[in-house]
């Protein structure tokens, strides 16, 4: 084991996996020489050389379609997209030709690849470097979505991400990249697709998130445990397609209350499936309405980013609102 | 070769006036072209001090700024991309109304939504940018057939890199407005890199401005360190426009003297020794010694005017900074043309909790 950063987490994984396949291949802007803009690509090419780990002109559909083709070549790709804001000029590939290979062939060409991108808030980013698209992508049938929030888990899931058989959105948290520390597991490490994690056990009320928004749920809980003396349990979603709703029925039976938490605008966002969920599934063990707690439904902010991103006491008004329902 | 692919002009270093412009104008553009450089040198203490959160700077790309300003008339609309706030300096708005964008301040023209250097301007008709690459260059086609349908004489401009010539939209532009020759000039920022990325490896062709000739728009290449032969470049494409003679493709070789942002380091990826060979050809400097054989401009005027340009910049970037945030409630305005019941109910939500949020202890946890 060694305390790494969910950066090096993601970085971690990348070595490990072309080590282990040579048919993995990295590219995207800027990732060859100067290592991605957030370094998530360190050492890549200085390791694997241009071949295996390169730079791309700007063109997002134009990386996502080469990838395509990649895949049903045979190799591995994981493209980078330098930030979730700038997917909607490949989204056409994604979802249109990537998300829908394998079906439309009978199986006969299977497309996958892990489409790597940073999202969320938490950067001072205003409307082009903070945005949270998951839902586009949980919308799409022949994607899997997935959005670590520790750096063990970075690296567990990125590898078996790159190791499945169908195109997967790894979505990173950028806000938690660097300032969230963990034990990450050295060598060979997978984290499998599809469970969720029970962040933290509880009782009284089930906190349901992923990502950056996994940490603030966890200074919530605190709090409540402090000011309300009410036991909160975290289920970090990690897999958002496809969804554990085994651990979120289990969870809602437990504690008969639930939040969802999530930065993306609260209209449609995953939230909101989380919701109907447990609305289909667990009426009768629901002692409260399911709260979404996310952004706002505006785009994303620069100024006034402070208000806009649910924070720790947002998500703490809230777990009040619900435990006091009468 | 066809006489639309030129080669870059030879600049003009005689020690007679080029052609067409009076001192009054030359020193102009020497003006405008200090200003910018003054303001960008502002920017980044600014944010290597903490004042401001990010900026970037356009150092090196003066002359391009600084001539199609002057080129094009003050009511042409101007659709540009993020390295290019020195045309809103050039046609007249205050450095510190560009500096109450980068401070994110209750005056900024856009309520401070978008992060620093992403300007608005309608009264300049600098229309807002987004960061997306290269989205917007088929807008100002669009605007353009619209001109053209309305029998206006308005040009527009539009502005991309090197890297952005990748996009998308570059090919839908440029598809667009070779089929219907709107009134349109499309500029190639060519300052070499895009972020990391050299142009070298950005492009197969052996040029950027070529690619317009397979779309049928007449492209041609000057020097962007050149002011005057930007101007000269920038005057017969926009005359032609409005004479309703079609788009032009105009590729300025310059280079990007400093980093992409605030956010980069451009020691990663490129050598001391070309960042120094590049520094050998700034257009301030250039234009600077031109200004001198033609005995405008001598060492103490030049003097006199970076003194009064950088007082005034600082002066202006100061009071920016006295401006507080915009009131929570903005945020729900204009995301629609009139707020949705649903919308209305989040702001009206937060705003009956705002005394929950004691904001100023950020980070502290209140209650």
């Amino acid at each position: 084991m060694a305390t790494k950063t969910l950066l090096q987490g993601i970085n971690d994984a990348l070595i490990t996996e072309m080590e282990r396949d040579e048919n993995v291949v990295v590219f995207g802007e800027d990732v060859g020489i100067n290592e991605g803009v957030f370094r998530a690509t360190s050492d890549l090419q200085k390791k694997f050389g241009k071949k295996r780990a390169y730079s791309t002109p700007l063109t997002e559909s134009g990386i996502i379609g080469a990838a395509a083709g990649m895949s049903l070549y045979g190799l591995r790709p994981v493209p980078e997209i330098q930030f979730a804001d700038f997917i909607y000029p490949a989204f056409d590939q994604i979802v249109s030709e990537v998300a829908k290979f394998r079906f439309r062939s009978g199986g006969q060409y299977p497309c996958p690849m892990v489409i790597r991108t940073p999202y969320g808030g938490g950067i001072r980013g205003g409307l082009y470097h903070s945005q949270s698209p998951e839902a586009y992508f949980t919308h799409t049938p022949g994607l899997q979505v997935v959005i670590p929030s520790t750096p063990s888990d970075a690296k567990g899931l990125l590898a078996s991400a790159i190791r499945g058989d169908d195109p997967v959105i790894f979505m990173e948290p950028k806000k938690i990249y660097r300032s969230l520390k963990g034990d990450v597991p050295e060598g060979d490490y997978t984290v499998p697709i599809g469970p969720a994690r029970i962040a933290k056990h509880g009782t009284d009320v089930s906190l349901f998130c992923y990502g950056a928004m996994v940490p603030v749920c966890e200074t919530a809980a605190e709090k409540a445990k402090e000011k309300l003396g009410v036991d909160v349990e975290i289920v970090d979603l990690r897999t958002l397609y496809p969804m554990d709703e085994k651990s979120i029925i289990e969870s809602v039976e437990k504690t008969g209350r639930a939040l969802v938490v999530y930065e993306a605008p609260k209209t449609c966002g995953y939230g909101s499936e989380v919701a109907a969920l447990i609305a289909e599934r667990a009426l009768d063990s629901l002692e409260a309405p399911v709260v979404r707690v996310g952004g706002f439904d505006t785009p994303f902010p620069y100024t006034l980013e402070k208000i806009y991103v649910p924070d720790a006491l947002r998500v703490f008004l809230a777990i009040q609102d619900v435990v006091n329902y009468a | 070769m066809t006489p639309t692919m030129s080669k870059p002009k030879k600049s003009n270093d005689s020690k007679s006036l080029p052609e067409g412009f009076t001192p009054e104008q030359l020193l102009k553009l020497y003006r405008n072209m200090v200003t910018i450089r003054a303001f960008d040198q502002r920017q980044l203490n600014l944010q290597r001090s903490g004042r401001i959160g990010f900026c970037v700077v356009s150092t090196g790309e003066e002359a391009v700024q600084a001539a199609v300003t002057a080129a094009l008339n003050d009511t042409d609309w101007l659709f540009p991309y993020y390295r290019q706030h020195g045309m809103l300096l050039c046609r007249g708005a205050s450095v510190e109304s560009l500096a109450n964008q980068l401070y994110g301040n209750d005056q900024d023209h856009a309520m401070a939504r978008q992060m620093p250097v992403h300007y608005t301007d309608k009264e300049k008709h600098f229309v807002s940018l987004s960061s997306v690459i290269g989205t917007h260059l088929i807008h100002a086609v669009g605007a353009a057939m619209a001109a053209q349908y309305k029998g206006d004489d308005t040009v527009m401009a539009t502005f991309i890199g090197d890297g952005g010539t990748s996009s998308n939209d570059f090919h839908s532009a440029l598809t667009f407005a070779g089929v219907y020759k709107p009134p349109v000039v499309m500029y190639i920022i060519n300052n070499k890199y895009a972020i990391s990325h050299p142009v070298s490896e950005q492009c197969g062709a052996e040029s950027l401005h070529i690619k317009g000739e397979g779309y049928g728009v007449p492209s041609v290449k000057v020097d962007g360190n050149d002011v005057i032969a930007v101007y000269e470049a920038s005057k017969n494409a926009a005359d032609k426009a409005r004479r309703g003679e079609g788009p032009t493709l105009i590729e300025c070789e310059t280079y990007r003297m400093g980093a992409h942002s605030s956010s980069d380091d451009p020691t990663r990826y490129r050598s001391q020794d070309e960042m120094d060979e590049a520094a050998k050809k700034d257009p301030v400097t250039r234009f600077a010694n031109q200004l001198k054989n033609w005995g405008l401009l001598d060492d103490v005027a030049d003097k006199t005017l970076w003194d009064e340009i950088e007082t005034m910049v600082v002066d202006q970037t100061n009071e920016a900074e006295k401006h507080g945030e915009p009131a929570w409630e903005t945020l729900f305005d204009d995301v629609y043309a009139k707020v949705p019941e649903s919308l209305a109910r989040q702001r009206d939500e937060l705003m009956a909790r705002e005394s929950d949020f004691p904001r100023e202890n950020e980070g502290e946890f209140p209650l």
